[in-house]
This record gives structure tokens, sequence and C-alpha cells, in this order.
């Protein structure tokens, strides 16, 4: 089964001890609808600024919100995923701020009664291990719009085409410890709502970002003041935000300062988080049930409809690939990093030597194919072939070293691997005369050399290497061995 | 021709489909009257004289091919609160500035898809706020009803005054309006009309200019009973862009009109009677219950214990959710946009001058209601305040079919009279928000003349989605009160 054993705890060194960082995320992911969450209007990405507002993106007077169903299914089924509550009765307020980007003058969200209550999710470290956080609450709401601050110098510009797109916002409990920690769950939850199809996790687009929350404390000692850092669209940026952000704190701290509960920005240029607003200019933002929306009551027939559907989940298939193909939580996990790589594998091993196959699949081929910037959906070679090449280096028809020749010429598009085996002539040397006969040329042209390995066995390399060259490689190399040790009388 | 203006809607619709005149020519006399009214009155902020005359038209057309709709032909005027595509909508604010909406409100649109033509858009209270019409950025409407001897300029009420007014000068056949605490009904009694808020989700609010989402609701004010009830029936219906438009089916409203009341039990609720009535109120409100007596209806004392804190719950709900409502007239993306040399500046501009002191008041409190520390206290215990009201009715239709109260507690005032004075002005509301907080159903119809020679209205309301048995009261209420009373034509 799976490791948990946890590395060593991420401490921080300050004059006056070790600190221990405290982090809770709240991950906002778009949910992959076609649709906003209240209007009609595409959520397409790359779109021209403002071509995809409808009037009730725009607010416009007498304008009215309709809860798109879709965008509701996906959140449950992001709870089913989180093994979370679903709320059968939830609700939506209104958030109110004033900003060009935020037409009403308010966000619609779920405020007080979210549609997915508390739930667990396990996550897996890089190198296999797991440890698990809580989830508080999974809440539908409304995205803003974007102003553009950079494209003049007197006028700030406004595109509606985010404002009223789909948000999950998914609060972790202050579960995480140290950077890493952090990285690795917005890992595993981005590959859970992908798994979903929920969420596309594309961080890039800004289709998945996360607020940080981080606090510093003496180790074991009560929770301290937190700051919120704002919007950071990267693993690599909520790593650095985080220790910096900690760090920063820590200095605070020892200096005899107190942390003032404030929300920051992540500056990835000069790596360094700074103060957005502090508590005392922190907003009012009035939230009451929004009048213009029915409570949202669920079927519960409607969830375990939904529930009946779910894929297997990324740690399910975790722990499946591991007892049923024997695979280390490594390689398991590995392949679980993407749906459609597991679903590759297991193609390709039906039959077959398991780690063979995962080395061939996760070495190889998905190396080959991020060189080059794709997925395994684009691979030129089907599974199946992938399967058969390994079916012929257990059967000893090829080599592991012809097969990579085979495998190169399986990428250039020759087809199956037997066929190229065939058509190139490709099929390994078993005919012991035929070893044994070149064997005895060798030793015969080199005497000293075959002294030499009476001595130092590991010399024997040496005849190797030749028979191989005069067989074209093709010799099985077991055999080679044999029948030189056979010979040569180590 | 001038006597066309002066028939029901009712009747209008029969001597069109009788030939006996044409859309055209019922448009063109309604638009005459409104020409030389409307300086006096002040009732319409906008007319549309071509495109009526040419919707009359094609109504024409229509109906000589045999494809009228039930109020084909009809001349209609709407309040300016509801959207009409590529036509001014300001909600009688500075803030809207040539707000020409590119979509219709499904109301109206409802209508026009029964044949009803459009003569323009009438004046209201700034987004509906207020009981006088005083607060319109367009000024006030003039009542056409003056009190006996005397050349006062009274308030037709509010915030529906331009609709009402203009109903009761026969400047329109009906009229479309709102209703967030009294807006169509204290209106509708102040000028010798009828009004009737439906239930709450009768008409869907997409399209309307939100004031307060959980109490507006949209309803027609008419010459009679059976008008209002004809206008509704086209109003009404379920609308999949208004989450909370109800899915029902929309009943023949104007047949429940001719419906016996033999047997109907009428609440009488004591709470209504408040110290210091005017006697006048008291006896319209007497003289009514002796009506329904005569026709058959048992009548009950009911108590509706709750009643003293539904104005103070109405003040706080409807500017909270206005407060939220109006937020997005921030002078960004159409209306009116104040100069500033930043975000702050521009907000604060736009909104100083584009809003007017009820509205800003408005809002103020909204916010204030809605703020950290203060929601529990004030919005949260108003909205239990309205669970409380919501049972006392239930409670109250356990045993009777209807309640008959009066609409207001006066008749029209002065213009200027009680504008120094919020809470005065609040008070108008005091028997009509009830109905707005429980969602249900109250119409207001003329059932005297005080002794001012002012229109006094009764209010009868009814159980949720039960509009028939309203209409049913009202008609046999319309029917003995036999008020023909006019205001004198001192316009025109």
């Amino acid at each position: 089964m799976s490791t948990t054993t946890a590395p060593a705890p991420y401490r921080i060194q300050g004059r006056t001890g070790e600190w221990e960082v405290v982090i809770g995320l709240e991950v906002h992911a778009q949910v992959a609808s076609q649709a906003k969450l209240f209007s009609g209007a595409s959520t397409a990405f790359g779109a021209g600024p403002n071509e995809h507002v409808s009037l009730v993106d725009a607010a416009f007077p007498g304008m009215l919100p309709v809860i798109n169903r879709f965008c509701v299914e996906q959140a449950v089924r992001t709870g089913l995923g989180l093994r979370a509550r679903i709320n059968l009765k939830s609700r939506f307020d209104r958030k109110n701020y004033f900003y060009p980007d935020l037409p009403a003058g308010y966000q619609i969200s779920q405020y007080k009664d979210p549609v997915v209550g508390e739930g667990e999710l396990e996550v897996t470290r890089d190198d296999g291990s797991t440890f698990k956080v809580g989830i508080e609450r999974l809440h539908l709401e409304q995205d803003a719009g974007k102003s553009l601050h950079d494209q003049d110098p007197n006028w700030t510009y406004v595109d509606l085409n985010r404002a009223g797109v789909a948000l999950m916002e998914i609060v972790s409990r202050p579960d995480l410890r140290s950077p890493e920690e952090a990285a690795a769950y917005v890992k595993t939850l981005r590959q859970l709502v992908r798994y979903l199809g929920t969420c596309d996790g594309d961080m890039e687009k800004g289709n998945l970002r996360a607020d940080v929350n981080v606090s510093v404390r003496k180790p074991g000692g009560p929770l301290g003041a937190r700051c919120e850092i704002k919007n950071v669209n990267s693993m690599r940026f909520i790593q650095q935000a985080i220790a910096y952000e900690a760090r920063r704190q820590v200095e605070i701290l020892e200096d005899g300062g107190s942390i003032d509960q404030e929300t920051r920005l992540y500056d990835p240029i000069r790596g360094e988080t700074r103060s957005m607003r502090s508590k005392e200019e922190a907003h009012d933002y009035r939230y009451f049930p929004d009048p213009d929306l029915l409570p949202l009551e669920l079927d519960p027939d409607w969830v375990r409809a939904i529930e009946a559907t779910l894929p297997e989940l990324p740690d399910a298939k975790r722990s499946r690939l591991m007892r049923q193909y024997g695979l280390s939580a490594y390689d398991a996990t590995v392949l679980v990093s993407d749906p459609e790589r597991a679903a590759f594998f297991e193609t390709a091993a039906k039959g077959r030597d398991p780690k063979l196959v995962v080395n061939w699949v996760s070495n190889d081929l998905v190396g080959r194919l991020s060189g080059e910037g794709k997925d395994i959906a684009d691979s030129p070679i089907p599974p199946e072939h992938i399967g058969e090449l390994v079916q012929l280096i257990e059967e000893g028809v090829i080599s592991s070293k012809i097969a990579k020749t085979v495998f190169d010429r399986m990428w250039a598009g020759e087809g199956a691997p037997r066929a190229i085996v065939d058509r190139h002539g490709l099929v390994q040397v078993t005919d012991t005369g035929l070893i044994e006969a070149a064997v005895e040329r060798l030793i015969a042209a080199h005497p000293d050399k075959a002294e030499a390995v009476k001595a130092k066995p590991q010399a024997i390399g040496w005849f190797v290497g030749q028979v191989m060259k005069e067989t074209g490689g093709k010799a099985n190399p077991a055999a080679v061995n044999d029948i030189l040790k056979a010979k040569l009388g180590v | 021709m001038a006597e066309l203006t002066e028939l029901t809607l009712k009747a209008a619709l029969d001597g069109l489909a009788a030939k006996d005149f044409s859309a055209e020519e019922l448009a063109r006399a309604h638009l005459e009257a409104i020409e030389a009214a409307n300086p006096q009155l002040n009732a319409f902020v906008l007319t549309t004289p071509e495109a009526a005359l040419e919707g009359a038209r094609r109504s024409d057309a229509r109906r000589a091919r045999g494809e009228a709709g039930p109020l084909e032909g009809a001349a209609l005027g709407v309040k300016d609160l509801f959207a009409t595509e590529g036509v001014r909508t300001t909600a009688a604010s500075r803030i809207l500035g040539d707000f020409k909406p590119p979509y219709e409100s499904t109301v109206t649109a409802n209508l026009w898809r029964d044949g009803a033509v459009m003569l323009g858009k009438l004046n209201l209270d700034e987004f509906a706020m207020g009981s006088s019409n005083e607060t319109s950025a367009f000024g006030p409407v003039v009542n056409p009803w003056k009190g006996r001897g005397s050349n006062q300029a009274l308030t037709p009420g509010g915030s529906s005054g331009g609709s009402a007014a203009a109903v009761a000068a026969d400047l329109c056949l009906g009229a479309t309006a709102t209703d967030t605490g009294g807006s169509i009904r204290q209106p509708a009694a102040f000028t010798g009309t009828v009004g009737i808020k439906p239930t709450y989700g009768r008409c869907s609010r997409f399209g309307i200019v939100a004031f307060a989402s959980s109490l507006d609701q949209a309803g027609p004010i008419a010459k009679t009973v059976e008008d209002a009830a004809l206008l509704l029936r086209s109003m009404a219906g379920h609308d999949p862009k208004d989450s909370t438009s109800l899915p029902v089916e929309t009943p023949d409203f104007a047949a429940a009109v001719q419906r016996s009341v033999k047997g109907l039990r009428i609440g009488v609720p004591e709470e209504y009677r408040l110290d210091g009535m005017a006697p006048e109120i008291a006896a319209m409100w007497d003289q009514g219950i002796a009506w329904l007596k005569d026709a058959g209806c048992e009548i009950r004392s009911v108590r509706l214990p709750h009643t003293r804190y539904a104005l103070p719950a109405y003040y706080i709900v409807a500017p909270a959710e206005a407060s939220s409502n109006l937020a997005r007239y921030d002078g960004m993306r159409f209306g009116y946009r104040g100069e500033g040399r930043s975000l702050s500046e521009v907000y604060e501009a736009t909104r100083g001058e584009g809003f007017g002191a009820e509205v800003k008041r408005r809002i103020l409190i909204g916010a204030y209601v809605l703020s950290a520390g203060y929601y529990d206290a004030y919005y949260l215990k108003a909205q239990k305040v309205r669970r409380r009201i919501v049972q006392d009715f239930e409670t109250a239709f356990q045993e009777v079919d209807a309640l008959l109260t009066p609409t207001a507690p006066s008749a029209a005032f002065g213009l200027g009279e009680r504008v120094a004075d919020p809470i005065a002005m609040y008070l108008n509301d005091v028997f009509t928000v009830t109905t707005n907080l429980a969602g249900l159903p109250g119409l207001s119809l003329p059932a005297a003349l005080d002794a001012q020679g002012l229109p006094l209205g009764l209010q009868v309301i009814g159980r949720a989605l039960d509009e028939e048995t309203v209409f049913a009261v009202a008609g046999a209420l319309e029917k003995a009160a036999g008020f023909r009373a006019k205001p004198e034509r001192w316009w025109a």
C-alpha cells in the first residue's frame, strides 16, 4: 500500500528557534461549462474584449440571474469527488462592493449556505507518499471581469468576458505545513477536477488559482494571525509566496512585532508579498441573500444519479494500479497524474509484464512526448503496439536494446513492432552455433584480451561488445554471456 | 372624438371589435388628450406618438386579417420603470440619462403580443421610491382631482403617480404600474382608479428596473375592476428569465369579476383600525363591509397581530435590497456619468449628481442595515418579522376567503405638504406594505368621495394566487358602490 512516511517537517530557522508555517488554501476553479453561471453567455477563452457579455453580465437595468443547472451539477460532482457532504438546500448571497469590473456592484456567491460542506482530500506527494487535508466547503460564485490598466496611460479598460463565469471556491482547512505540501495539495486537487471533468485546471489561463492563507507559530503552539495572499496562479508562485510570507512573519514576530491580519499580493518579479489592504481597510461586503434567486434545492435522486457517473478517482486508481499490477507508489503516481496515461498503460499492459510496460510508457514514450510538448493523447504509437513491443522482449525475439531501435521506428510511424522487426531483420540471434563461432573467432584473434578476462572478469564486456557488433546487435545478450563465460573459463 | 378617451378599456375593445372606430382613431384621440393635458398634469415623461399611430395601424391590419389579440388596439401607458426596447427608460432618475434599452420587459412584451399599443412612458417617483410622485427627476405629477372649491395641486400618490393620473384623466385606457409597498394601490386610491398588485411571482420582473426585488411586483391601473382583470391577464404569466416568476397558468380574471360572492367569508383585520383614523376612512370601510354583507358575504373579525411591525420591517428590507440593486448605476456602462479625476471621484460625482435625495436616503439606510454589526439587529430581525406577517395572513386565511381594509390612511394630500417629513410620507404605506411583505394579491378600488370630494379607496386582499376571489369581491364592491365620479377637466 501507499507509504505515508512524511518527510522531515518544514521548519523556519529563526533567531529564537524553529517556526512552523500553517497554510490554508482557497482554490478558485472555473467550472468547465460552455455558459456562465447566471447568463447564457459563452465562456470560451481567447475571444476579443467584451465579445462574450450578455446584458445580465453587464448588469443592465431589469436584468435577472437564472442559475445554470450544469454548473450546479459540476459543483456537486466535485463535492462528491471530495467525499464531501452535499447540501440539498443552499443559497446564493450578494457580496457588495464597487469596482468597474463588477458591473452589478455585487458578486453572487454562496456565503452562508454553500452547496458542498465538509470533505477530505488525500494528497499525494511527488514521491508517492500521501497525507490528508480537510475540506471546509465548496461553493459556487461568479467571477468578475478584468480591468486592463496597461492599455492606455490615462484610462483603464474593462473586459467583461470573464464576468459571471462560474467558479467553484474550494476552501481547505489550515492543514498544510509547508510550501511543498501546499503545492502538492493544489496539484492533487487539480488532478481530481480534471478526472471529474469539472474544471480543466489550466492555471496559465487563470482557470485554477488560489488565495493562500499563511500564518506562523512555534511548533505545536496556538495559531498565529494570518495573512491572505490573493490570486496566486502557479504552483511555483504558491510555494515562493508562502516561503517569503512565512519568513516575513517570522522576522516581524522575532523583532517583537505582531502580524496584522491583512490581504496581500504576491509579486513574482520581485519575489515578495505586498500589502493590498489592511483589516481596517477591509471591505464591508454587506452580504445578504440574493432576492433575485430562489434557494437552491437539490433532489437527492439527482445527486445519486451524478454519483453513479463518477469515474474512478485518482487515489482509488493509484491504489488499484499498485495492487493489481504490483507497481511502486512512484510509478503508480506518475501514471495517475494523467488519466489518459493510466488508461494507456492499462491497455498496453494487458497480458504483459507491467513493470516493463510502465517503463516504456512513463520513460520512453512520455519522455519523448513531453520533449515535443505533447500529451499522451497525441502519441503516434497506440498502446497495443507498446504491449506488442514488450511481448517481443518477453519472448526473447528482440533485446531491450533492439527494442529501442524498434521504438524509434514505431515513433516514426512505421507501424506495429512485429512487422518492423520482420521488415528490418531485427530478430535477436539465439542460434548458439552462430554466437559460438563468433566467440571462438574473437578469442583466437585476441588472445591477450582473453587472458586479461581471466585475471579481471569485468573485462568480458569488451567481448560482449564485439559479439554484438558482429551480429549487428541482434545476438541475445544472455546467450552471448553464457557462451563467453564457458569459452573463457570464467 | 374626445369621447373615445372616456371609454373603459372593455368598452373600447368592444367598439374596436364592432368596427365603431379604429385603433388608429383611438390612439389619436388619446395622443391629443395627452398633448392637451400633460403640460398641467405631467403624467407622461415621454410620448411616442409616431410609434403609437404606426402600432395602431398595424393593429387595425391585424384585426382586418382576423388576427385580433385580447387587447387588440388598446391604447396604454407604460410606467417608466419598464424597459421598452429602443424607447428611453429612465426610472424618473437623472442617473439613467437617455438610456434606451436594447430589450423589452416581459410584462410589456406580453401586452404588445396581445395587441396593445403604447402611447408613451409614465412619470413615477425616482426608482419607484416615494408615495407622492414628488421624488421624480421630471417633477411631480399633478392629481387630476382637486378638493371641492380648492385650487391646490394634489399628489396623485406614488410611486405610480403618472399611471394613476393618466388613467384618471382619460389619457390612456389603462397603464402598467409596479408596487413595492403600495405603489399601485395608493395612487389608485388617490385618483379614483382601480389598481391591483398581484401575487408575487405572477408577473415577471424581467426588464423592470429593480427597486426591492423580493417585494416588487407589476400590475395594472385601470378605470374599472374588469379592465384591471383584462390587463392583468395579459401582463401575467410564467417567465423563465425571472427565477422568482411562478410556473402557474394565468386564470381568466375577467370571468372572476362576475362571480357571485355569496357565502364568501370576508375578514376585517382589527389591527388596521388605527387610533385616530380619519372618520371618513372608517365610514367608507364600514360601508364596504355593509355592501359585502348585503351581497351575501359573511363578515368576520380577524387578527393580524404583527401588523404594527410591518412598516418598520418594510423600511428595512426594501432599502436593503435597493442599496444593492442600485449599485449598478456607477456611470461605467450606461446612463449618466459625472466627472472626476479618479475612480472614487467618478463614482461620487455620478451617484451624487445622478440620484435624488430620497433615493440617496434609502441607499444609505439600506447600506447601514446590511453592514457588519447591524445586519442581525436590522435586516435579520426584519426578515423574522416578515415571516410572522406571512403566518398572520396564513392563520387569517384559514378562516376567511379575503380581507377588506382601507387602501390608504387619507385621501390625496397637497403637493409639497409632506416632502419635509419622510416618516409622515412612509405612513402612507401602512395598509399596503403587509401584502408586499407576504407576497399576497391586493386590489384597490374607489369606494367613496370624502367631504372634499376626493376619492377614497378600499383594498381587497386575497390568498396567494387567488386573484380570482379578489376580483370577485372587488366586482361586487364596485357594483354596490356605483362610483361614477370623475375629476373635473380643469387641465384642458
